[in-house]
């Protein structure tokens, strides 16, 4: 396998490995400094490393498009995400990695991922690593426009409707954090009264950790119920006794 | 020519691996995530890798329905992070404190 391999390496470009290395080298450095950092904001940055050196093996493998979205939705949306959750819930202190409660988790951990991996890697070396019928959803090479034409091509086409469906997969994932995050009525409202009190507001140090989480997040909350005043989402909670009171007559019958 | 997929399979092989150890291993929720997202990204690699083997864009339109339903994951995943923090006032985000559902 090995000969093989070094064999490929001459064969392809200096340019090309060289390029596969540094990549190489920037994923694996930053994959074990999420596994291994204290610090969750550490553990962020390292991902967006891993993430920039996976979008140059993109752009190595005529990925052109998919390594432009992975940097602005993974480094830019998802990260920014990590980070602001990190950040807003104050959880950017050190770790104690040293300290595991569970004695045999890590040995396990070791050598389940080990023996996965060379069962893999052993898998590649016995069989061919792809094989199958080449070019069912369209040619990636030699397409007019290069490969972003051909992935819009294939995505307007032949797989439509699961690009529709990732809309309505999408707005279902929007909706179902503002619910997740949504505080209950009856527990925000002294906390707005409090708030709106003269002198009521100290400095920012003095407030407990779930005041500052909620204040945000109450313009979501009173978006959400604002649309469903209006009749323009229905929640659960704000069906009609009726119906609320038929669901688990339903349920029940249902076996 | 470009380099043969199979360093580049054997790549995304070891950065799966990382992941996995990773999810296993750490016990702050917020890293098991970013370990998740290693192994997404692992197989992203994989997917892109066999599209330029086999000279099919299939490969590809799947790595963007997965970078979809990441994004998706993601979001639903740190609302419930947060809303379960909320919840327990501060307590911490490691999966140790989430019991309640212990016998």
């Amino acid at each position: 396998m090995l000969g093989v391999l070094v064999v490929q390496v001459a064969v392809a470009t200096k340019v090309d490995a060289a390029v596969f290395a540094i990549a190489a080298f920037f994923v694996l450095v930053g994959a074990i400094g999420v596994v291994v950092a204290r610090n969750p904001v550490h553990a962020a940055l390292m991902l967006v490393m891993t993430l920039f050196g996976v979008a140059v093996l993109f752009v190595e493998q005529q990925a052109n498009f998919l390594a432009a979205v992975q940097v602005i939705v993974y480094a830019g949306a998802i990260v920014v995400l990590f980070l602001f959750v990190i950040m807003f819930l104050g959880v950017d202190r050190r770790e104690n990695i040293a300290f595991e409660p569970l004695r045999a988790q890590r040995p396990l951990a070791v050598g389940l991922v080990a023996s996965g991996l060379a069962g893999l890697l052993l898998l590649g070396v016995a069989a061919h690593w792809s094989v199958g019928a080449h070019s069912v959803a369209g040619q990636l090479r030699g397409q007019p426009g290069g490969d972003v034409a051909a992935l819009g091509r294939a995505v307007f086409t032949t797989y439509l409707f699961p690009f529709e469906a990732t809309a309505a997969l999408l707005v279902i994932a929007v909706v179902g954090a503002v619910v997740l995050v949504r505080r209950p009525p009856q527990a925000r409202r002294p906390d707005r009264e409090q708030a709106a009190a003269p002198g009521g507001d100290g400095p920012p140090g003095d407030r407990t950790a779930g005041d500052v989480v909620g204040d945000p997040m109450d313009a979501l909350a009173q978006a959400v119920a604002n649309a469903v005043a209006s009749g323009l989402v229905s929640l659960p909670e704000d069906l009609p006794e009726g119906q609320r009171q038929e669901e688990p007559v339903g349920e029940s019958a249902a076996p | 020519m470009s380099l043969s997929g199979n360093w580049y399979l054997a790549l995304s092989a070891v950065l799966f691996a990382i992941g996995a150890f990773g999810l296993l291993v750490r016990r702050n929720v917020l890293v098991m995530f970013m370990c998740v997202e290693l192994m997404l990204n692992a197989a992203n690699l994989t997917l892109v890798t066999f599209a330029r083997m086999l000279n099919d864009i299939g490969g590809q339109a799947l790595v963007f329905f997965v970078l979809v339903v990441a994004a998706a994951e993601v979001v639903v995943g740190l609302g419930i992070v947060v809303a379960i923090f909320r919840r327990r006032s501060g307590e911490g985000t490691t999966a140790d404190d989430l019991h309640i559902m212990k016998g």
